[in-house]
């Protein structure tokens, strides 16, 4: 038997199984305590009580946002790290969540969503988020191709364009909107969309489905480009559909739960430093990690000084960014 | 009728709209090892650039065992040519057996995860002719310069080439290294009958080693021929502006390139 394979398969066996355990625990956990027991008998009861609508009406949507959004993120982050070959690059690098809290800081300014309704505030941060990522798309291609470190750069422009505009608009918007913004910009996995929810889901499978089609061109181009192109990779093609894919899993996203940072920073460099960086495995297995990762921190976040929530971009920045540090300074780790 | 492994047909080449290579030709035989040498900025590395479609050509063929280039997509042509870059860089998280597999990436079927048996077999005889088997899982980048480039080309060898595409093989080597390294390239030149284009800065490295030399200068052939026939001292002043003596190696009667110095 291929060893490589068994220990693959052996890697994902464990992080799905650390995914079920959160998940469980996410579900058991909250303002009302759900006993494992119950849980698994809840199921077969039928509506009713008010542990079943707990279940299915806040705590499953919420767990299942949360595996969506966190692999999402997980592996957007670690196509781009791989297509940039830089450890500093993340989901937001080039400019989407920049835009996507423009879309919506512009939309509850303006006060569009009382016309046009609740479902305007996801749709107008994905409007933002495709619309800078065309931006940076266009701006950093030159003659079709795809310059890397012009592309990173007008992103990060764009992204701090982005956010002067937001402080402007914060600036001269009114209190009620301002809290608005702000609870939007720190990211929650509350949606009240079924719809997106299922969405982001979907789309973030897909995403790990097509990003997989990819992943001996990303092992080919860590030696760079023309190495890449050496061996027959079809580069131009590669990038661009990599930056596309990144591109809608972290618009998806964002939409969603807004701008939850760091997931897809550190879960790629966490798994990374455990699996290896051969992306047949790096894929799946962040897209594990990072969902893990979310439904951890997302539990923390809501029982931690319940009845009140924490925003969770508060918990993945303080516990992903200890956990890395700790890591990092125990162990070998080459990008 | 001989058989030409690559036809360079009037081939002018280069970046924007400002072309290196202007109306180069020349042939490679089968089983040849032709040494590319040049002055800097004389199209060396535009050549190896051309050659692996990684810029297109702006005039004139380029013909690949008769089949022009344009006509194969990448990884046919990965399958043919395989290249042995020359300041590697990059895949440092990487054993050197996963670097070398990589080599086996133009092979591969649509939809395949793992290597098959018959890659990790190739992969081991490129890693057992280029004397890196010990190496196989130590990481990239705890390599020195000289293991790194065996380990290139045992990554080219795994992509079973007709033709094998060096871009200054030898530099910042020692010169144990580049010995090595050039021996190796002999090695397999002649008993595998791989064929063979290197660039090449060392003249007499090149001359040393190589059936043929080619002479670029400007973007244009300067001179083709045997070691001896090309490392002339009046040819070597005209492209590089230069004055050398030329004597021969009392080892191997190569011809051996001595530069005069200007300063007095």
């Amino acid at each position: 038997m291929n060893s490589k394979l068994v220990r693959w398969a052996l890697s994902a066996f464990v992080l799905f199984g650390a995914l079920m355990l959160a998940g469980a625990l996410s579900l058991c956990v909250g303002s009302v305590g759900i006993p494992l027991k119950r849980l698994l008998c809840l199921p077969f009861e039928g509506r009713g009580s008010v542990e079943y609508s707990i279940l299915f009406d806040v705590r499953l949507p919420r767990l299942l946002l949360g595996i969506g959004v966190g692999g999402a993120l997980a592996i957007s982050g670690v196509v781009l790290q791989g297509m940039f070959r830089n450890p500093l690059v993340e989901p937001y690098t080039l400019g989407i969540s920049g835009g996507a809290g423009l879309g919506v800081s512009l939309n509850v300014a303006l006060r569009m969503y009382r016309d046009v309704g609740t479902v305007s505030i996801p749709l107008s941060g994905f409007l933002g988020a495709m619309g800078t990522v065309l931006l940076v798309y266009i701006l950093g291609t030159r003659r079709g191709r795809m310059g890397l470190q012009r592309l990173l750069l007008t992103g990060v422009m764009i992204s701090f364009i982005c956010s002067s505009a937001i402080m402007l608009i914060m600036a001269v918007s009114k209190a009620e909107d301002l809290h608005g913004i702000i609870f939007w910009m720190m990211g929650s996995l509350e949606e009240p969309h079924g719809w997106l929810i299922k969405l982001v889901l979907v789309t973030s499978l897909c995403g790990l489905l097509t990003s997989y089609v990819f992943a001996i061109d990303l092992n080919a181009l860590s030696l760079g480009e023309e190495e890449a192109a050496h061996l027959g990779v079809k580069v131009e093609r590669a990038k661009r559909a990599l930056f596309i894919l990144a591109s809608l899993l972290t618009g998806f996203s964002v939409s969603a739960a807004g701008i939850i940072g760091f997931v897809g920073l550190v879960v790629p460099h966490f798994v990374r430093m455990f699996v290896g960086g051969d992306h047949r495995i790096l894929l799946p297995a962040s897209y594990l990690a990072g969902s893990t990762f979310l439904v951890l921190c997302d539990t923390l976040a809501r029982t931690i000084i319940a009845p009140l929530e924490l925003p969770i971009g508060v918990i993945t920045g303080i516990v992903g960014g200890s956990l890395f540090v700790y890591a990092l300074s125990k162990r070998k780790y080459e990008f | 009728m001989s058989s030409e492994v690559l036809k360079v047909d009037d081939l002018t080449c280069g970046y924007g709209d400002r072309p290196v290579l202007k109306g180069l030709s020349f042939s490679v035989e089968d089983g040849e090892l032709l040494g590319v040498i040049g002055p800097n900025g004389s199209g060396k590395t535009t050549l190896v650039r051309a050659l692996t479609k990684i810029l297109e050509p702006m005039d004139g063929r380029i013909l690949l065992e008769g089949r022009d280039i344009k006509e194969m997509d990448l990884s046919e042509l990965a399958r043919r040519i395989a290249v042995v870059s020359q300041n590697p860089e990059g895949g440092s998280w990487m054993t050197v057996e996963e670097f070398v597999l990589l080599g086996r990436v133009p092979h591969r079927r649509k939809f395949q995860l793992l290597e098959t048996k018959h890659d990790e077999e190739v992969a081991e005889r490129a890693m057992a002719l280029t004397g890196t088997l010990g190496l196989k899982g130590r990481l990239l980048k705890e390599l020195s310069g000289g293991e790194r480039q065996l380990v290139s080309i045992a990554k080219a060898l795994c992509q079973e080439p007709k033709l094998l595409l060096l871009d200054e093989p030898t530099a910042h080597l020692d010169i144990a290294h580049q010995v090595r390294v050039l021996d190796l390239i002999k090695k397999l030149n002649r008993d595998d009958g791989l064929t063979a284009i290197t660039v090449l800065h060392d003249l007499n490295l090149a001359g040393e080693y190589c059936d043929r030399l080619l002479l670029l200068k400007d973007g244009k052939l300067c001179r083709t021929g045997l070691p001896e026939e090309v490392l002339d001292p009046r040819v070597i002043e005209d492209a590089y502006g230069v004055k050398v003596v030329v004597g021969r190696n009392p080892a191997s009667s190569k011809p051996y390139v001595f530069p005069i110095p200007n300063a007095k």
